[in-house]
């Protein structure tokens, strides 16, 4: 069964209708190949159409879409070999944070996750992407791995943000979220992020200061989830969709205020409709994005992603 | 907002600004309740002789307290594009932030100044908690960047004193990009050998924690300030339980490992002062 977001009824009606179709003509031996054909293109053009423009609002719920590729789908589906590394080596093993070593194109690379968990037992298990101050301080271990082998850093963005926990907060959630975002800027390889789904605020930018920022087409990247926001700046969390609108936080959006770098398109309909095409899409743009900073040696990198950082929101845009 | 920061705090420092406080003027402690002579408090460093309630200050009493007597001179921050979004809510961005200038006689929400701690040279930063809930943005992150090249540029060490509700929610992704911004900054400091100090001061929450606050070379706060990353009614619809007494406050940081210590106002400048010394051993060899 396909997952339809609210704003995608009418595309559910169509496919509904050509899914009774076919069911038809294989009890009854019809032929209905035409009027398929018909409601399949009719579907698609609803598709384009809709996907076309997107607000906001429908970009996040696409964004956090149950059906859309996880982290870990990443890094097995791009890494040869992936084998996954665990711990904190202070506290614990924390699951909202995978990550591991593989080859990504023939080279060997460290790969880092935010992972959400794709059913109610996984996502109890991934606590649903909020990592605790031991999934960034497994992460700032596995950066600091990659560095002393010179192993590129991939990183997968999708998380709504850190955990808000007693235990999170005494265990340091906010040193560890720190650390994390200081290794990013100081490992002496390239580091390549992409924001694969929900880039959530702090817990976001602690896997995410990297040489190299993607945003897939239909992720979001904010300080606040937009019912944070609205909450509190409207009074009122149903007033997310405005916030949304308000808060810029479209792939298109954070291009244009030169804070990533580029955009992965998305597959018609969203990533969750063809993950496969979606995974070919992101592996091309991180292959894209990493292949000059291979060429940097580590003061270079360091120095220029500073220097990107520093630069960001320095120039007023048109 | 309680009637002591809502109402006798402005008329205090419309008087002073005056110069012209009387002797008779009483000020209750939001902690215990009791009344002390405005005078006896401002002695005090605004910390309640009561019960030791440590009461917020401002960013310029911050500066006064901290260097040697008149011994330090303010900077002017760099400029930064303003409203990055053109965010609106029920008020556009740049109508709140202007009020918020006009309010507070700054740009934004931070000062730094440069001057001597005991003698010794000392860059100061500090976040005004009154200037849109001492939220960072560009403006902050900017200023704390320019605070950090300027105590390399002085061979000074930095000394940050946060108080901050977290991001500003009005730059939405910019004010987010101000966390790997500060941390450049800090890291920067280091670089040339020089200590980075933080002293968190009530409120230090949210985005300032999770990046440059919690990357002192050493870290001090004052009594009972609130510090944390995510915020208690966050924590408290997450969990679903009441959260422990003294939570998030400095003497439960300070057991949690998170500070070295945990020092009284009236005796900060002097452990500054102190702690400056003696991690500044090379300036000694240097002059010997």
């Amino acid at each position: 069964m396909r997952h339809y977001l609210d704003f995608e009824r009418p595309i559910a009606e169509l496919e509904g209708k050509i899914e009774e179709l076919r069911k038809m003509s294989e009890a009854d031996g019809l032929n209905i190949a035409e009027e398929v054909a018909r409601l399949t293109e009719k579907s698609d053009r609803q598709i384009r159409a809709t996907y076309a423009k997107l607000t906001p609002w429908q970009k996040t719920l696409v964004a956090r879409h149950p059906d859309r590729p996880q982290a870990s789908d990443y890094l097995t589906g791009l890494l040869d070999g992936f084998t996954p590394l665990a711990g904190d080596r202070a506290f614990a093993e924390d699951a909202a944070v995978v990550g591991g070593i593989g080859r990504f194109r023939g080279r060997s690379v460290v790969a880092i996750g935010t992972e959400k968990g794709t059913d109610t037992e996984s996502r109890v298990r991934h606590n649903f992407g909020m990592a605790r101050p031991e999934g960034y301080r497994k992460a700032r271990r596995l950066i600091e791995l990659a560095g002393r082998f010179g192993l590129p850093i991939l990183s997968f963005v999708d998380t709504s943000g850190a955990f808000p926990g007693i235990d999170a907060e005494a265990r340091g959630q906010a040193e560890a979220i720190a650390r994390s975002i200081e290794a990013c800027l100081q490992a002496p390889v390239p580091v390549v992020a992409t924001i694969i789904g929900e880039g959530g605020s702090g817990g976001a930018i602690a896997l995410a200061a990297g040489d190299a920022v993607l945003m897939l087409e239909h992720a979001i990247y904010s300080v606040i989830s937009p019912e944070g926001c609205a909450a509190i700046l409207w009074k009122d969390a149903a007033q997310a969709p405005a916030a949304a609108e308000a808060m810029k936080l479209t792939a298109e959006d954070l291009k244009r205020l030169r804070l990533i770098d580029a955009i992965v398109g998305e597959p018609l309909g969203g990533a969750h409709r063809d993950r496969a095409a979606t995974l070919v899409a992101a592996a091309e743009a991180i292959a894209g994005a990493l292949a000059p900073l291979l060429t940097l040696d580590p003061a270079a990198l360091k120095a220029q992603r500073r220097e990107k950082f520093l630069e960001m929101g320095r120039e007023a845009l048109a | 907002m309680s009637w002591l920061t809502e109402y006798v705090r402005p008329r205090i420092r419309t008087l002073l600004g005056r110069r012209d406080v009387p002797e008779n003027l009483w000020v209750q402690c939001p902690a215990c309740q009791q009344m002390m002579f405005h005078t006896e408090l401002e002695k005090n460093l605004k910390v309640c002789t009561h019960c030791g309630h440590h009461m917020r200050a401002a960013a310029e009493e911050r500066l006064r307290w901290t260097f040697d007597a008149d011994a330090f001179t303010r900077i002017e921050l760099p400029k930064v594009p303003a409203d990055p979004l053109r965010f609106r809510d029920s008020q556009r961005y740049s109508e709140r932030h202007r009020a918020a200038r006009e309010k507070a006689h700054r740009d934004d929400a931070l000062v730094v100044a440069h001057g001597t701690i005991g003698g010794q040279r000392a860059v100061v930063a500090v976040m005004d908690f009154e200037f849109m809930a001492g939220s960072m943005g560009a403006a902050v992150g900017e200023g704390i960047v320019a605070a950090a090249k300027l105590a390399v540029l002085q061979d000074a060490p930095l000394i940050v004193f946060t108080a901050s509700g977290g991001a500003r929610m009005q730059e939405g992704a910019v004010s987010l990009m101000q966390m790997p911004r500060t941390t450049i900054a800090t890291l920067l400091v280091k670089e040339a050998g020089l200590p980075f100090i933080t002293v968190l001061t009530d409120p230090t929450t949210g985005g300032v924690t999770a990046s440059f606050a919690m990357l002192g070379d050493l870290q001090i706060a004052e009594p009972g300030a609130l510090i944390g990353f995510a915020g208690v009614r966050v924590i408290e619809q997450t969990v679903r339980e009441k959260l422990p007494e003294g939570f998030q406050r400095a003497e439960y940081l300070f057991e949690h490992g998170m500070l070295d210590m945990v020092v009284t106002r009236t005796d900060l400048a002097a452990m500054l002062a102190h702690v400056i010394g003696l991690l500044r051993v090379r300036d000694l060899a240097d002059a010997a």
